[in-house]
């Protein structure tokens, strides 16, 4: 079309003919154009759908069968009406605190180290390493955890189903970590040396303390994900139908409790494992809500993320 | 620490502090090298013990461990061959089903989408991944197999008259290589969405721009310039969705029903070797089926470090930093 405005002749036939056919392509590559965006938005739909239903189906189970009991009593026996699951709801709590036990320092000292020696090639395998410990299944956790601690200790306990999560959390503590404390500008850090503060308390008092809201978070995420985690716990925590807190002991867990009642044949207990997966699914959102606001408080960072 | 610096200093308080600063350095020093340390023994120590307890199995029976499919605790036989064939089936069904509609959804979001939806929708996309995978399998269970039972198992297989080809035959029983498939698919789909999207956000703005000049539409500026561009990114991100599909263990133990068998249909019960050692690891008596089940586990740990190894170089290729820290 722009060639025609250059030229003073009229067109030749062969040209009106391309310049017909550009324009009728045209119409082509715009319908395309539209159908394409029709496809993207289709897939966007389809792709929030399941979350929804899922969502929706939770809630409407889960609800209902929710109550002031199954916070506070303890699972009954089979064809025992009511009941609840609030020694599996401690339990979980145990197990997380253990697993923050190993792995908060491992994972904020890891990050700490790969943002002051970034290049190094320790820095580097320690980073490449810990990306291969995230892709690891749960699965393997499991049973490392069992052949490492259960085995020789000759019993299920809380610890070594803390220990399978507290692994899992280092790599995602260490990434954050790392991340968060590269964000502190140098000329802080120039400040406090400057002052005449040693490295270590500048790494410490300033640095750390600076990016402690992203570490927090980071933590905060980590813990959500490993909150909702079975498989590293079938053969660790194991699971308990009494009340125990000791960490040498089999302990309850929400997940193990949900998988248990879910592929039990009783209504009644699939009743629990909806009301069971719905403070589950509650408790992670808390704990990710929390981490959002954390981040949002003291970064402000608007728009990316 | 030369005495030469601390007699030129005239302060004694000075010394006592350089002296405590080198100390508390060292110590510091010391200890997050010790932290970061951790981490390749922690990988080292896993793949170790897990070795060294699968060994036995392995040394027993070879490369038929891996090929044999006879899997008998009582006989003390064991051949993985099932588990391995329905780890790869169902991963291959989840990013068959998963892939289109994550990139579909992250083209969509970085490309198409006006500003205000981005945030919300891509942070529904981001809670797929919260949900723990027992929930998936809870909701399996009384949601997605009792539809695939009635309507859609019985709709492909007859109506479609895709029961005449290998893949659709047999009774819908629900539990299924197809139902795990499924929930594989839910599962993985927004590693691969968050991975693309980050990968699409580090392709120039200039590469856009340059097609949008020279008079593409919206769709070939995305297919011409951006796709290619983000090619391997996304193909990494597909890799790494590969990665979580082959480990994920709770819901596919809930949805496949379980079964030591390699069946070509769909609609057949399947085994994965997560769900293996799932099922079995806590019932295993005798210290054969213990290391077979390890052996089992050291397999599929050593899948994934490969499958993971890869997703990471490709993602790197393109974004460099940035678009891996989505992984």
């Amino acid at each position: 079309m722009t060639a025609g405005v250059i030229r003073t002749q009229r067109p030749s036939a062969r040209q009106r003919a391309v310049g017909e056919r550009a324009r009728k392509s045209l119409g082509r590559r715009r319908a395309v154009n539209g159908v394409m965006l029709g496809v993207l938005a289709t897939a966007a739909v389809i792709t929030v759908l399941p979350l929804l239903f899922i969502l929706g189906h939770l809630v409407t189970k889960g609800a209902t069968s929710l109550d002031l009991a199954f916070f506070t009593h303890m699972p009954t026996p089979v064809g025992e009406a009511g009941g609840g699951m609030a020694n599996a709801i401690v339990g979980t709590l145990i197990i997380i605190g253990l697993a923050m036990l190993f792995g908060l320092p491992v994972g904020v000292g890891a990050g700490l180290y790969l943002a002051e020696n970034r290049g190094a090639w320790l820095a580097n395998s320690v980073r490449f390493l810990s990306d291969v410990l995230n892709g690891l299944p749960s699965i393997v956790m499991g049973i490392f955890a069992w052949q490492f601690l259960v085995r020789p200790m000759g019993h299920f306990s809380a610890l070594s189903g803390g220990v399978a999560l507290g692994v899992m959390m280092i790599p995602m503590i260490a990434r954050t970590t790392e991340e968060m404390v590269r964000t502190v500008p140098t000329s802080l850090r120039e400040a406090a040396l400057a002052l005449g503060y040693a490295r270590w308390r500048t790494g410490l008092t300033i640095v750390l303390r600076t990016a402690s809201a992203g570490i927090v978070t980071g933590v905060l995420v980590s813990l959500a994900r490993v909150a909702g985690e079975t498989a590293p716990l079938l053969f660790t925590a194991f699971g308990n139908q009494f009340w125990s807190t000791s960490v040498t002991q089999p302990i309850a867990a929400l997940p193990l409790q949900i998988f248990n009642y879910a592929i039990s044949p009783y209504d009644d207990w699939h009743r629990l494992a909806w009301a069971g997966a719905l403070v589950l699914i509650a408790l992670i959102l808390v704990i990710s809500i929390v981490a959002r606001v954390a981040t949002r408080a003291r970064f402000d960072m608007g728009s990316g993320d | 620490m030369s005495p030469t610096v601390l007699t030129a200093d005239p302060g004694a308080g000075t010394v006592v502090r350089i002296h405590g600063r080198h100390i508390g350095d060292r110590i510091y020093r010391g200890a997050i090298t010790f932290f970061a340390v951790c981490v390749p023994l922690l990988v080292a120590l896993v793949a170790w013990e897990i070795a060294v307890a699968g060994w036995p199995t392995f040394r027993h029976f070879g490369l038929s461990f891996l090929t044999s499919s006879d899997w008998d605790p009582v006989k003390d036989r064991f051949g993985a061959a099932p588990a391995i064939y329905g780890t790869l089936v169902s991963s291959a069904i989840a990013l068959v089903i998963a892939t289109p509609l994550a990139v579909g959804v992250s083209v969509f979001l970085s490309e198409f989408a006006p500003r205000w939806m981005r945030q919300p929708v891509g942070f529904l996309v981001d809670l797929l991944a919260a949900i723990p995978s027992v929930v998936y399998g809870l909701w399996g269970i009384f949601v997605l197999l009792p539809l695939l039972r009635d309507p859609v198992m019985p709709f492909l297989r007859d109506t479609l008259e895709l029961g005449s080809t290998p893949f659709f035959t047999g009774p819908a029983y629900g539990p299924s290589m197809l139902a795990a498939g499924l929930i594989l698919a839910i599962m993985v789909l927004p590693y691969i969405a968050s991975v693309s999207r980050e990968v699409l956000l580090a392709v120039p703005r200039a590469q856009r721009e340059a097609a949008l000049a020279l008079g593409a539409t919206r769709w070939e500026a995305i297919w011409r310039a951006v796709l290619p561009y983000a090619k391997s990114g996304i193909v990494g991100g597909i890799i790494l969705g590969l990665g979580r599909a082959l480990g994920e263990t709770m819901a596919v133990t809930m949805l496949i029903g379980n079964r030591q068998e390699i069946s070509a249909s769909l609609l057949a019960p399947g085994y994965t070797m997560a769900s293996l050692i799932a099922n079995e690891f806590s019932e295993a008596s005798s210290d054969a089926h213990l290391s077979a089940l390890m052996a089992v586990g050291f397999t599929l740990l050593i899948i994934t470090i490969v499958v993971n190894a890869i997703a990471r170089w490709l993602v790197w290729r393109v974004g460099g930093g940035a678009a891996s820290k989505a992984l």
